[in-house]
Parts: C-alpha cells; structure tokens; sequence
C-alpha cells in the first residue's frame, strides 16, 4: 500500500528508459519480531503486576488464583502493547488468538494433570508385583502395599465387559446393518428408540437390572447382571456408532457392486462391511473402553468382594472402577495408594484400546494401509497370473468362441 | 439397490393403454433367497434391540407409575427423600441436578469453543492431531477417575480458594452466598467450600468438554473454503474471518454439541456423588457444602431400598430420563437443521 501523491495523475505507465526500482523481495512469514515481543513483554509485566499484588498490595492465596490473575493481566497488558502500533480490529484478532490458544492449552493441561495425579499416586502400589498377582481377601486396610493385589478387579472387570460386549456388539451391529439396509418406517422407528435410549442415564440401567435380576431372583449379586446392565448401556451407543459409519460408506462402491450383479447380502457382506470394517472396529473399542470405565451399573449389580471369583454367574464379583471408588474413599493409606493403584490400571486399559482403536480406526472409510495395499496388489497379480494361464491353455487347445480376447 | 426385472415391459402379454402414451415401465425386484435370508436376519436383529430397549423402558415406567401414583403431584414438590414414611419427592435432587448441569455447561461452553476454533483455525497439522487425540481420550477416560481426581486433587489444589474468592467479592448475588462463613474470614473455613454444587460442575465440565468440543470442531471445519476466503479476500483479519464466516455457519452445532453435553452432564452419576455430600433441601448456593443430584440419590440410596423405594427411585430416574431425552432430541434437531449439520453427528 502506498500513499499518492495528488498532485501526479492516478494511474501512470512506467517508463522503459528510467532507472529500474530496486526489487525488495517481500517477507512472506507472518510472525514479526515486534509480535514476539509484545507476547514476551505482556508476560513479563503480568508476572510482575501479580507478584506484587500477592505479595505486597493485597495478600491472597492460592496457586489457581495467582494463575488466574497473571493470565487476565497478560491479556490486558498484550492488548495494550498491540493497540500501540495497531488498529482496532487486529487488536482483537490478537486477543481472540490469545484467548484461543489459551483454552487448548487448559484442556490439554487438565488431561494432563487428571492422567499424571492418577499415575503419580498409583505408583506405590504399581510397582509391587504381588498388586498384579493377589487379591485382597487376606488383606486389611491397614496392610503395607507388599500384600494385596487387584487382580480379582481385573479379572473381574475383563469378565464383565467381555460378556456385555460379547452381547452389544453382535446386536448392535446387527441393528446397524438393518437400520441401513432394510430402510422404512420400522427402521425409523428403531432408529428413534436406539437414539432415545443413549441418553438413558446409565444408573438407571443398572436400577433395571437391580430390580430385574438382582431383587427379584433373591441370589444376590452376581457378575453376569453387571454384564447385562453394562450391555444394556452399551447396546444403544454401539448400534448408533455403527450406522453413522456405516452411512460413510460411499454409495457409488454398493452401487458397482449392483450393477455387477451382486445381491444385497454379498454385496453387504463383500462390499459395505470390509469398507467400515476400520470404522466399526473404532467404533467398537471406543464402546468397549467406555463400558470399562462406566461404574454405576457395576455399582448397582454386581456387589463387591475381596475374593477372586471367575464364575459370573454366582458370587459377587468385583471390578476396577468399583475398587477404585471404595478403596480410595478409605481414610486409610495403603488402601487409598491400592486405590488410585486400580484407577492406574483401569486408566491403562483405556488408554491401550484408545491407542488400538487410533492405530486400526486412523483412515476414512476404504483407505488403505500400505501393508493392506501391497495385499491387494499381490492379489491382484496373481488373478493376472491365473487368466493368463487359462488363455494359454485355452489357446493351447483352440477352444473356439471362448470369451477372452486373444492377445 | 436389488437387481430389477428389465423384460416386464417386452413381455407379450404386457398392459398398452388404448390411448397409446407411455406409460413408466413396471419395476418388480425379485430377491433372492439369501437376500431374503438377509433381510430377515437383519430386521430380526433390529426387532430385538428393538424389544430390548422398549421392555426396559415400559418396565421403568411400569414401576415408577406405582410410586407416582402414591405420591401424586407431591412428587414435584417434596425435597425430602423417605418413601418409606413420610413424603419423597424430586424438588430438591432436581434442582441440584440442573444447577450441576448448568454450571458444567458454563465452564465447558469457552473451554470446548476455544479448544475446537484452536484445532480448526489456529493450530498447525501436527497440534490438530495431537488435540484430537486429546479430546476424544478425554472423552473416554472413566468417569471414576475424574471423580477420584476432583475430590482428592482440585478440590484441595484450588477450588476451595477459588470459591472462597468468589465468595468474597460477589457475596451479594444470592447463587454465591454461602450461609455461615463469616467475609473475609480467617482461619480454617476451607471444609465450608468443599463438596459443593460448584466443584462437581466443574469436574463434570471436563467431562463434558471434549463431547462438545468434537461437534463444534466438526462443524467449524467444514466452513466452506470460498466463504473464509472471500473475508480474507475483503481485508478481514483472522479474529473477523472467524466471527463472519465460521460461527455463523456453526452456530446449530455450537448450540446442539452444548445440549448435547448438557445431556450428559445431566445424567453423570459417579463423578458427581464422588464429589458432593448429599442434603436433602433445596441448595441454591453452588459455592456451599453439600447438593444432591437425582443419579447420586439412586446411586447412594438403591441398597437401603424396599421394592417400594426401588419404584420411586425409578420414578425420580425416569423423571431425569425425561429431561435428557427432551434435551437430546432439541439437540439433535438443531444440530441436524443448521446448515452444518449434515456431517457433524458423532
């Protein structure tokens, strides 16, 4: 942008015989130094006006406070130094960025502290084997860490989930599949009563359970209702999961699958399924591991104990969030560290089939990983491989009329 | 979709209409036996799911209806919970349980904008991988543990200050009192801040967050490429690209991915009874000790419970059920009316 000069006519054509104007290239990165500095002044003179306020103007406390004050007097300060050299409008540009940038860093950094309190105060207990190995039918809470383990919560935890999951996702996928494929008014209607019931708060299923198999049965609590209660929360979200990525499967694929002759079920079953598949598993594990997290219908179900019990079907059985929720409200020790012990691993688990669903689940709908490819192509050799057998013992024979061109 | 019989117009004996116009040709699909299979299969399955989903809800009702019946429309206003003797009703477990959903809400709302405009407008690739990665692991780790985290770590590091700060300088507006803690008091008044509407809401808001934050940012993304451009294009700086183009096209996924969280905030149990210390009276003060919240009050009470009191705390859970469900389904309608909503349903 340049300023002109009235006094010169508007538009002017240059002339080939004066001097040429030294060409400048323009600086392209949009980060300048006077940028930089502003941020790294605001900060400093925010650490500075809250040092003083807190130590000598008006004494508060807390870390979260100072924290706070220091991020509002950042922003005042930066919107002040920006507002020297700038205009309105990219004040507020830079304010907005501050704002923006700010909040992200919040959510990463309270994941950050929920995740590393909870490995932090679980490291006691994680670091003994027995913790892995025993469970704590012999264990008081006043025991050193060396005796008692988990293991009855995990093993009870992976035998819950395992058979809820066993009866949600067959389900679940089904009513997917017949959501998509099988489309009219019924479809609707499962569709409205699926999506209804994902908002059921998850208590409530466990009430259902409590009052369905646990009262009315009389044997007491038994794993397998905390099986059906968790299933009965993770039906819904499994089925709806499952129908949203079965909708990305692109339409011309089924429709060459048609066109080719294919039928509904082959199609589905060759086509539509091995094109979700990395979708649907994501959708799975990301359902698995919130089934593992969930504690209220576990909570309401299948009762605790301080044995190992692998039988669902009699006894109480406990789990990891449960023992998580009981151990550390102890105001004993060594039960809390077994505690926040359980919520470590607990927390582990999810993370690993967090980490599982990302590697499987990272692509859109029919991408291919390179290994994947490489089986495709090397497939698709050998079909060349075979039809150029076949014509050469056909041609070798000269079987008229048959239908492959000759080369 | 099946394959179509394409000859049935050809056939000799095929209907011509004496005025001799066209009429469309006949289209009959013929399945075959597998696709028929198939489709028994599948309409099976979705019959059952069906079948499931409805006996729970028809048996929940069944049973609430009893406790209803008894308690009339005294169940709206009673605070106290006996129902056993005495009346029980929902007036003071409801309150708390919107006063804990709206204050989630008032937190996660910035939180989840800030962190999906950050991803979709301001980070580079490698941030927007990496903070997806974070939210959608926020999103799945257990509820327990945020409970565990809130009433062992936050509560003692900082919310406890943060409420007394508060309480200080805005005493005034009534949703701030705190009954019985002295202004400017010194001395060891912390334990009248703990457990408190406000602190739960808080734990319950990074529970809420990355629900709301992955809608929003869905939506944001898909601003459409020629509109951001053409802002550019007439001088707007990012902040004004943002407010011109990207909120207004995400604004019925901003206001859906809110209810929806709105939804789960309502109904959070673990996290929630974790934290607080149940009262049984109206608590319209979110920064005092103790509220209560209708999945805590069926969480905590289900043991002590006769089959009577199994029904009204059906009843009390249906009456949450309700008002999640009416809030999810406005939600899913202005999600998917907003111009963005086509692909922003997770």
């Amino acid at each position: 942008m340049t300023t002109l000069d009235k006094a010169r006519p508007r538009t002017t054509v240059p002339s080939r015989t004066g001097p040429r104007p030294g060409q400048q290239s323009r600086p392209l990165h949009t980060v300048r130094t006077s940028d930089l500095l502003a941020l790294a002044g605001a900060l400093a003179a925010a650490f500075g006006a809250t040092g003083l306020l807190w130590t000598q103007i008006a004494p508060f406390s807390g870390t979260l406070g100072y924290v706070v004050v220091t991020w509002c007097l950042f922003v005042l300060f930066y919107a002040a130094l920006v507002s020297f050299d700038e205009n309105r409008p990219t004040v507020r540009d830079r304010v907005a960025a501050v704002v923006a940038h700010s909040l992200a860093v919040l959510v990463v950094a309270a994941l950050a502290d929920v995740i590393g309190y909870t490995f932090f105060k679980g490291w006691d207990a994680l670091v003994h084997l027995n913790f892995y190995t025993q469970d704590v039918r012999t264990t008081g809470p006043l025991d050193p860490l060396t005796k008692g383990g988990v293991i009855h919560a995990i093993a009870g935890t992976l035998i819950e989930v395992g058979i809820a999951m066993a009866i949600a996702v067959p389900l679940g996928l089904l009513a997917a599949v017949f959501m998509h494929e099988v489309p009219g008014p019924l479809a609707r209607f499962v569709r409205t009563v699926i999506d209804a019931m994902t908002a059921m708060p998850d208590v409530l299923a466990g009430l259902f359970i409590y009052a369905t198999l646990i009262l009315s049965l009389g044997r007491g609590y038994f794993g397998f209702a905390a099986s059906c209660a968790l299933a009965i929360t993770a039906l819904p979200i499994v089925a709806r999961a499952g129908s949203v990525v079965l909708r990305l499967v692109p339409g011309g694929l089924t429709e060459a699958s048609y066109a080719l002759g294919a039928g509904q079920r082959r199609t589905v079953w060759h086509v539509t399924l091995p094109t979700a598949r990395s979708g649907l598993a994501t959708a799975v594990i990301l359902g698995t591991a919130r089934a593992i997290g969930e504690t209220s219908p576990v909570l309401l179900t299948a009762g605790s104990t301080f044995h190992l019990n692998v039988n669902p079907l009699s006894g109480p059985m406990m789990s990891l969030p449960l023992f998580a929720y009981q151990s550390v409200n102890s105001p004993f020790e060594f039960e809390k560290a077994r505690g926040f012990g359980a919520a470590t691993t607990l927390l582990a688990l999810v993370v690993a089939l967090f980490a599982i669903a990302r590697f499987i689940g990272g692509r859109g709908p029919g991408v291919l990983t390179t290994r994947q490819q490489r089986r495709v192509a090397a497939s698709s050799r050998r079909d060349l491989a075979r039809y150029a057998q076949h014509r050469a013992a056909y041609t070798a024979v000269e079987a008229p009329g048959y239908p492959l061109e000759k080369p | 979709m099946v394959s179509r019989d394409s000859s049935a117009g050809d056939e000799p004996g095929s209907f011509i209409p004496f005025h001799g116009l066209p009429v469309p040709r006949k289209l009959t699909a013929r399945l075959s036996a597998s696709d028929h299979a198939f489709r028994a299969i599948a309409t099976a399955g979705g019959v059952l799911v069906l079948v499931l989903m409805m006996l729970v809800g028809s048996f929940l009702a069944y049973r609430a209806a009893q406790a209803l019946r008894k308690a009339g429309w005294s169940f709206l206003t009673t605070q106290a919970w006996n129902p056993d003797g005495g009346g029980f009703g929902i007036a003071a477990v409801m309150v708390g349980t919107i006063l804990i959903a709206l204050v989630a809400i008032v937190v996660a709302v910035p939180l989840a904008m800030g962190t999906a405009l950050y991803i979709s407008e301001y980070a580079p690739r490698w941030a927007q991988r990496f903070l997806i990665n974070v939210t959608d692991l926020m999103a799945a780790v257990p509820s327990v543990i945020f409970g565990l985290w809130g009433v062992n770590f936050l509560q003692w590091h900082g919310m406890t200050d943060l409420s007394r700060w508060i309480n200080n300088w805005f005493f005034w507006i009534p949703l701030f009192k705190v009954t019985g803690v002295t202004r400017n008091a010194t001395g060891p008044t912390a334990t009248a801040y703990t457990s408190s509407t406000f602190i739960a809401g808080v734990v319950v808001a990074l529970m809420v967050t990355p629900i709301a934050a992955s809608i929003m940012r869905e939506a944001f993304s898909q601003a459409p490429v020629g509109e951001r451009e053409g802002a550019y294009a007439l001088g707007a700086t990012r902040w004004g690209m943002i407010r011109a183009v990207v909120l207004p096209f995400a604004k019925g996924a901003i206001i859906g991915g809110t209810m929806l969280g709105l939804g789960r905030a309502l109904g959070e149990t673990i996290a929630v009874v974790s934290i607080i210390s149940p009262v049984f009276i109206i608590q319209p003060h979110v920064l005092e000790h103790g509220t209560s919240s209708v999945a805590s009050l069926i969480a905590l009470r289900y043991q002590e419970a006769t089959p009577f009191a199994v029904s009204a705390l059906m009843a009390a859970g249906l009456a949450l059920f309700a008002l999640t469900l009416v809030v999810n389904f406005v939600a899913a309608i202005i999600v998917s009316r907003s111009r963005s909503g086509a692909a922003s349903e997770a």
